[in-house]
């Protein structure tokens, strides 16, 4: 353990309540000089917030920081910022019309009497660059740069002025392993110069390869700090979630029917160039729950808007109970028997104009009236029936979707789906951003459903739940299937090799 | 500290849902109402302010005229509602309006001329109606082709509509009007007049038109799945489509049902003046789009309603025709006009924030409430 010389800042019993909810309850959080730390947490833990107290963005309700040994206060990013506290965002926050150089220093330009001193700043920024071991020139357009360049840049902006804390929020969810690599060893230079790193990821092995100590949040409180060497990734999962981690998924084997959905050589052509997906074939049987694991931009979501009918363009055999629906359009695939739970509830799944009933009701609207006319009562009736059914906790169906939490919105759009008596249901992502207690719930409603002879296919960059809740795991690397377990054989090693995009294909 | 919290908690626990999310909306509750009901409001008030200056603008006999002209702004405003519903826009139903009062003038005063054929067809006057209104359908039709087909954006490819229409409206007869459009009975197309004229049961006929068209409009957007889905496709487009909603489908009929609306409004206000003048309407999309954005309709779509749109329309047709009343020029009418768009916009932006705070805050009371109930029960 370090000792307390080296925390360079410290926040102390922190509390933040907004309106009626409290997002952190007396926490108490240690950035150490020349360290990294990592805040690990599930989504709703608080750590965003924390992160938005320590960078100035938030006030607390209670509690204090001290920097240095000397309580502050901090009214915005800007004071934040004079002390050396630099926050970058996990969306980045840059400006993709302008140049690098221009980005690096919007907001603190270089200038003269005349104007902004253009050739220092690109000067400078070059430097910068160079330091990070980037070879970018600094009048590019930010916009015409790879995500991880633009990371980059966004770090460069931190160092352009003088930083002791530098905080990063899931610095690496869009990056290739590549990408995340030279930024490991951008961090890791860092922290050799003396900079305190608080590092925000939910990818335990970054954490493990990173970290020095981790400090763990839930729900709103502070669970434990420890240094890395210590723990293991098993104990960070078992501290995040308050209990056995196989415990969170009570899995049962079920009887399984006559295959439901079959896809052969389905293959999408990226607008770019080469295959979003490459000649995917596969199978999923009544009461089976097939699990697709892959890294961000291996495919699944393509292959999940491909099997619905978002993507036209796709060539490939696609079949439900026998009927082929390629070139069929979405709504005729829903007739036919599919749904798709989407990745995004926010723009994907709800109308948040609409009620929770409107919402349930919003792709079964033929079945409920003859002649396109709606029975409102009879919405009603079917809609309450469901969503008692799955769940939803909501004291009266007529309220706004907006007054639902994350985990209860997303039994909304399982609801919705229900009404269209699926018989395949694809679900994409389902369990993010909702809370623990929601998770194991989610997840016995889709045993629930497998049991009753439902075929459901869902996808997840979470080792965990797709360990923990698959029947069968297919895993994809780069629009291809470059693995598949059964749940038995499935290790989160084996896993992790397949989804690799670059040694992965010489698996299969 | 967290003794205070839990204090906030218990105190939330102990009081059932329903009666926190009463209580939740009373601080402000006349306020928010107020601004809910302000078409409402601002009637109420134009009423009150005119009846004190002119003596003559609460009679029976005025009303019955204002709203007459009314109802030729709620027709078409009850179309606009649709397309505005959908998060679209429709500036063509002036232009629109004109051109089938063109068409239907027209062929009431010529007849259908087949030159080949040295022919004339004279219709009689529920077919030209018909004809008409289906002009209003195919410019709509257009329209929507233009919007869904070619994505085109629905400001720009109305804004086409407007002058292509009003073009064609000029070219029906070259610029000049159709003078007569009483018919002829040896033609079997007399009786256009009543159409913006006649009584039914002392009831001017234009208003049982407005009555039909406002019963339809609520039956089909309350009680029929097209309705629900115009809603669904304004509120989310993405979330619509993956439900399986033909968006485009659904698109193609509001411009369709707004062509229509148009129409049926430029064929009224043909028939109330008796002559077809290829400027009718000119610049009433502004009107239709006021009358909408003051029923509470949200141009972002997905949130308002028809009865909104008709008390906009009151709202209107009562201002302008109290301002002619009490002799105010038609110059400051525009300005009256054009603020009070504006300021009905800059009011449904401040409830919209209103909601969305409190419907935040609902939503934390609510998920405390429910993760307490859990708790508690899962000891």
């Amino acid at each position: 353990m370090s000792t307390r010389s080296d925390v360079v800042l410290r926040a102390e019993g922190i509390s933040k309540v907004f309106g009626g909810t409290v997002a952190l309850n007396g926490v108490d959080f240690n950035a150490y000089r020349g360290k990294v730390n990592a805040l690990v947490g599930e989504n709703g833990a608080g750590k965003s917030t924390l992160m938005g107290i320590l960078a100035g963005v938030h006030q607390p309700t209670a509690g204090q920081i001290v920097l240095d040994g000397e309580p502050m206060h901090m009214e915005s990013p800007r004071d934040a910022g004079e002390h050396g506290i630099r926050l970058i965002h996990q969306e980045l926050l840059l400006f993709p019309n302008l140049s690098v150089a221009e980005n690096i220093f919007a907001g603190s330009e270089l200038r003269s009497p005349t104007g902004v001193r253009l050739r220092d700043q690109e000067r400078e920024a070059a430097a910068l660059l160079a330091r990070l071991g980037q070879r970018v020139d600094p009048r590019t357009l930010l916009g015409d740069l790879a995500v991880g360049a633009q990371q980059m840049v966004a770090i460069c902006k931190a160092l352009s002025q003088q930083v002791r804390v530098l905080i990063m929020d899931e610095p690496t969810s869009a990056l290739s392993t590549r990408e995340v690599e030279s930024l490991f060893a951008v961090v890791r230079a860092l922290v050799d110069d003396g900079v305190a790193v608080v590092y925000i990821s939910h990818r335990l092995e970054e954490i493990m390869e990173l970290g020095d100590f981790v400090t763990v949040l839930r729900d709103g409180k502070l669970i434990a700090e420890a240094a890395v060497p210590e723990i293991d990734s098993h104990w960070i999962v078992e501290q995040m979630i308050g209990r056995d981690p196989s415990a969170l998924f009570a899995y049962e084997s079920r009887a399984v029917g006559q295959p439901l959905l079959e896809v052969e050589d389905l293959t999408l052509a990226r607008p770019g160039g080469g295959l979003s997906l490459d000649r995917v074939s596969f199978s999923v049987a009544a009461g089976e729950i097939v699990g697709i694991y892959g890294l961000m931009g291996a495919g699944r979501t393509e292959l999940l808007q491909s099997l619905l009918g978002e993507r036209r363009e796709a060539v490939g055999r696609v079949a439900i109970e026998g009927h082929r629906v390629d070139g069929d359009s979405i709504g005729a695939r829903i007739d036919r028997g599919l749904f798709l739970v989407p990745e995004d509830r926010q723009r994907e799944g709800l109308v948040q104009a609409l009620s929770v009933k409107q919402n349930i009701s919003l792709a079964s609207l033929d079945e409920l009236g003859t002649f396109g006319n709606l029975s409102l009562k009879r919405e009603a009736r079917d809609v309450g029936v469901i969503a008692r059914d799955v769940g939803v906790k909501v004291p009266n169906i007529d309220f706004s979707i907006t007054a639902l939490s994350g985990g209860n919105q997303q039994k909304v759009v399982v609801a919705k789906a229900l009404m269209t008596n699926p018989k395949v249901l694809l679900m994409d992502d389902p369990l993010r951003g909702v809370d623990v207690g929601a998770k194991s719930e989610l997840y016995r409603i889709m045993t629930r459903l497998a049991k009753e002879g439902i075929a459901i296919l869902f996808t997840s960059s979470d080792l965990m739940e797709v360990l923990g809740m698959a029947d069968r795991i297919l895993v994809m690397a780069r629009g291809r299937i470059t693995g598949e377990f059964g749940r038995d054989e499935a290790t989160s090693r084996a896993l992790v090799s397949a989804s690799n995009p670059h040694t992965a294909g010489a698996a299969v | 500290m967290s003794a205070q919290l839990d204090a906030i908690r218990r105190q939330l626990v102990s009081r059932p849902l329903q009666e926190l999310y009463g209580e939740l909306k009373t601080p402000h509750a006349w306020r928010s109402l107020l601004l809910r009901l302000r078409a409402f409001v601002a009637l109420i008030g134009i009423v009150i302010v005119f009846s004190s200056i002119s003596p003559s603008f609460f009679t029976g006999s005025n009303l019955l005229v204002m709203t007459e002209h009314v109802a030729i702004v709620a027709i078409m405003a009850i179309g606009e509602t649709f397309v505005i519903l959908t998060a679209g826009i429709d500036l063509s139903v002036g232009s629109i309006a004109g051109l089938s009062g063109m068409v239907a003038g027209g062929l009431l005063n010529n007849g259908l001329i087949l030159h080949p054929l040295d022919m004339v067809i004279y219709f009689n006057v529920p077919l030209v109606v018909l004809i008409g209104l289906g002009i209003g359908a195919g410019a709509g039709a257009i329209n929507g082709a233009v919007i869904t087909k070619l994505g085109v954006a629905p400001f720009i490819a109305t804004l086409g509509m407007l002058s292509v229409a009003r073009g064609l409206a000029d070219l029906r007869n070259n610029g000049a009007t159709f003078p007569n459009l009483a018919g002829d009975h040896a033609h079997g197309n007399t009786g256009f007049e009543f159409l913006g004229t006649g009584k039914l049961l002392h009831v001017p006929f234009t208003i049982v038109l407005l009555a039909i068209f406002v019963v339809v409009a609520v039956y089909i957007a309350k009680r029929t799945a097209f309705g629900r889905r115009v809603y669904a496709i304004g509120g989310n487009e993405r979330a619509a489509e993956l439900a399986g909603i033909r968006v485009n489908r659904i698109k193609m009929g509001v411009y369709v049902i707004s062509g229509i609306c148009a129409a049926m409004t430029g064929l009224l206000i043909t028939s109330q003046l008796g002559a077809a003048f290829p400027d009718t309407a000119t610049s009433y999309e502004l009107n239709a789009i006021a009358a909408v954005v003051l029923g509470g309709t949200s141009l972002f779509g997905g949130r308002g309603t028809i009865g909104g749109t008709v008390i906009g329309a009151f709202v209107i047709g009562f201002l302008g025709d109290g301002l002619v009343l009490v002799g105010v020029s038609e110059f400051w009418q525009m300005i009256a006009k054009g603020s009070v768009i504006v300021a009905a916009v800059a009011l449904d932006e401040a409830q919209r924030r209103r909601q969305s705070r409190a419907s935040a805050s609902v939503a934390s009371i609510v998920e405390e409430v429910v993760g307490s109930d859990k708790r508690a029960a899962s000891n």
